[in-house]
């Protein structure tokens, strides 16, 4: 039998929440970790647990104290959280379409010219990354990648700006994102997808799940426009590849 | 069917609920009430569930009207001065508008948010279990955004129920309680001491997303850049200007500056109720205290039809308010309803 892991730490977030975090830093296998353990609780529920959430480093458990309490709840967090990790099961892999560069990527050049090489250069590094969906957040279906090229790592913007458009591709630091809904970010802009990661009226709303994979795929923007009204129309343009 | 029309309201003000749950793994805003137990308390009144859809009403003032019949309300939350063709209505009770008639509620003499219940709840398309307005992300229904004068619900008609108020507890006053963490370890004893023992005040430029904190700037050990990890209603989180900000319920799920402390659950309403520029301090209790006031809360709320009196019983308390009066207390009448003689049971 496979060693047990060392256990996370439980930080108290208020009455009605804790914070199981396996890592401080933008850690792979720490994220592996969160995403076993909020498997692990999907599949075994723990009577009293409302909700929980998934980042980079920690799982947001979310608790009815009336029904669990703190102490015991942690007991048993820790309990599956140092079980040996389950052998990797096949992961969801969705195939993104990105229209790069020009109106839809216009940082597309200058993190070109930051990297001293060309934007096709850029965009064929960024369609190499094998992807994983580390955590949604911020804004509905903001999926944050990890995963990006480590020649592709560069410090956000200097000021943010406070409108960057729905189906933003878009990489900040050492992440990659696919975003949503408009929103103001300080990452750096390489093109938009026709993709909704959310979509209201659509089933499934949120097509994202933390821990799918993802890889992107280069279109012209004619295709895009095309691939954008059906879209518009709730079909769902990514694709879905079984691994 | 009967219609209430929005005549006239402020900003700030929208349609609420017990908030969105069980997304936000997906990043979608939980939303909801800022006052929960006023939530509650005004649907009690008309016979709703506890957490039904109602009109979350800011600050300032606002006037409704009935059309094509009548409409049961309630109010409860930030006291202010309200009537329905004249005739006065106390906090804390329900009370008819009949075919044609206002009803005007006034600024909020304290606090922020006052709820307007309306018998049979507002109506609307469920997101997620709720039509809580949640401007950002486009959701909310009957109106995905705040609401705006010639809005109008289309309501049930009155039931004719006598009318009731309800027997709150006394509010509690004092500080406002906080567990430390998830990350006080990125602050040192000294700023910890700070934070707990200054006085501040919420900024006006508050909302229902955060609540900006005006005090000392309290400093961090490593720096204000921790990565994401997720966020609870009242978590404090400290960023690199050092004034705190307490989430509220429009937060986003995730968030990346340090977490010196988390409001209980049971006071973040009375945060959310705390206005602008009042002095207020934060307390700190044990984990153990916080669930043991966050059980008594939930049970508080359950409970709250045991507390549903009769309308008419307000004249009763009369003399017990000139006691009060006499005592050295200010109530006012038209309030009677907020102010209680019962002991908590």
């Amino acid at each position: 039998m496979a060693a047990t892991l060392p256990p996370p730490r439980l930080l108290p977030s208020g009455d009605s929440a804790v914070t199981v975090e396996f890592s401080r830093t933008i850690d792979d296998a720490a994220n592996e970790r969160v995403l076993a353990l909020d498997k692990a609780l999907a599949a075994a529920p723990i009577e009293g647990i409302t909700e929980s959430v998934p980042t980079y480093r920690s799982l947001l458990v979310h608790y009815d104290p009336g029904k669990i309490g703190f102490d015991a709840l942690g007991e048993k967090l820790l309990a599956i959280a140092s079980q040996p990790l389950p052998p990797a099961t096949k992961a969801r892999r969705w195939r993104i379409p990105v229209a790069y560069g020009g109106e839809h990527g216009i940082d597309l050049e200058e993190v070109a010219k930051a990297l001293n090489t060309t934007p096709d250069d850029i965009v064929a590094r960024h369609v190499a990354g094998d992807y994983r969906v580390a955590m949604i957040g911020f804004t509905p279906g903001w999926s944050y990648l990890s995963g990006l090229d480590k020649s592709l790592h560069m410090s956000r913007r200097q000021s943010p700006r406070l409108f960057t458009p729905a189906g933003t591709i878009s990489i900040g630091g050492v992440q990659a994102g696919i975003q949503c809904l408009a929103a103001p970010s300080g990452w750096h802009l390489l093109g938009r997808t026709p993709v909704r990661t959310y979509q209201l009226h659509r089933n499934p709303t949120f097509l994202t799940e933390p821990g799918d994979r993802v890889t992107f795929f280069a279109i012209d923007h004619k295709t895009f426009e095309e691939l954008d009204r059906a879209a518009e129309a709730g079909e769902i343009i990514a694709e879905q590849v079984v691994a | 069917m009967s219609r209430l029309v929005v005549a006239s309201i402020g900003p700030a003000s929208s349609v609420q609920d017990g908030g969105r749950h069980g997304a936000q793994r997906y990043g979608l805003t939980v939303s909801g009430a800022m006052d929960r137990l006023s939530l509650a308390a005004a649907n009690t009144l008309v016979g709703n569930e506890p957490f039904a859809a109602v009109v979350e009403i800011g600050p300032f003032g606002a006037t409704f009207t009935a059309k094509d019949g009548a409409v049961r309300v309630a109010i409860a939350g930030a006291p202010r001065n309200a009537d329905i063709a004249g005739r006065p209505v106390a906090m804390d009770t329900s009370a008819t508008l009949k075919d044609g008639e206002t009803l005007t509620l006034g600024f909020a003499r304290s606090g922020a948010f006052t709820y307007l219940a309306i018998e049979g709840a507002i109506r609307g398309e469920l997101v997620f279990g709720s039509l809580a307005v949640n401007a950002r992300a486009g959701l909310g229904s009957p109106y995905p955004r705040p609401l705006q004068a010639g809005d109008e619900f289309s309501v049930d008609a009155a039931s004719g129920a006598p009318e009731l108020r309800i027997e709150l507890p006394k509010p509690v006053s004092g500080p406002i309680r906080v567990v430390l963490g998830p990350q006080d370890d990125e602050f040192d004893d000294a700023n910890k001491a700070l934070f707990l023992g200054s006085e501040w005040k919420i900024s006006a430029t508050s909302d229902r997303m955060g609540y900006r904190l005006e005090g000392p700037a309290i400093k961090h050990l490593h720096g204000h850049n921790i990565v994401s990890d997720g966020t609870v209603n009242g978590s404090i989180q400290v960023p690199g200007n050092g004034s705190p900000i307490a989430l509220m319920m429009d937060r986003g799920t995730s968030g990346g500056y340090p977490k010196i402390a988390t409001v209980i659950t049971a006071d973040v309403g009375r945060l959310a109720q705390t206005s602008a520029g009042t002095a207020f301090r934060f307390q700190q209790v044990t984990m153990a205290e916080a669930q043991d006031e966050a059980r008594k809360f939930a049970q508080l709320i359950r409970n709250l039809p045991d507390r549903l009196r009769s309308a008419d019983a307000v004249a009763l308390n009369i003399e017990a308010l000139s006691d009060a009066n006499v005592a050295g207390y200010a109530v006012s009448a038209v309030d009677a309803g907020t102010w209680q003689v019962a002991a908590e049971p």
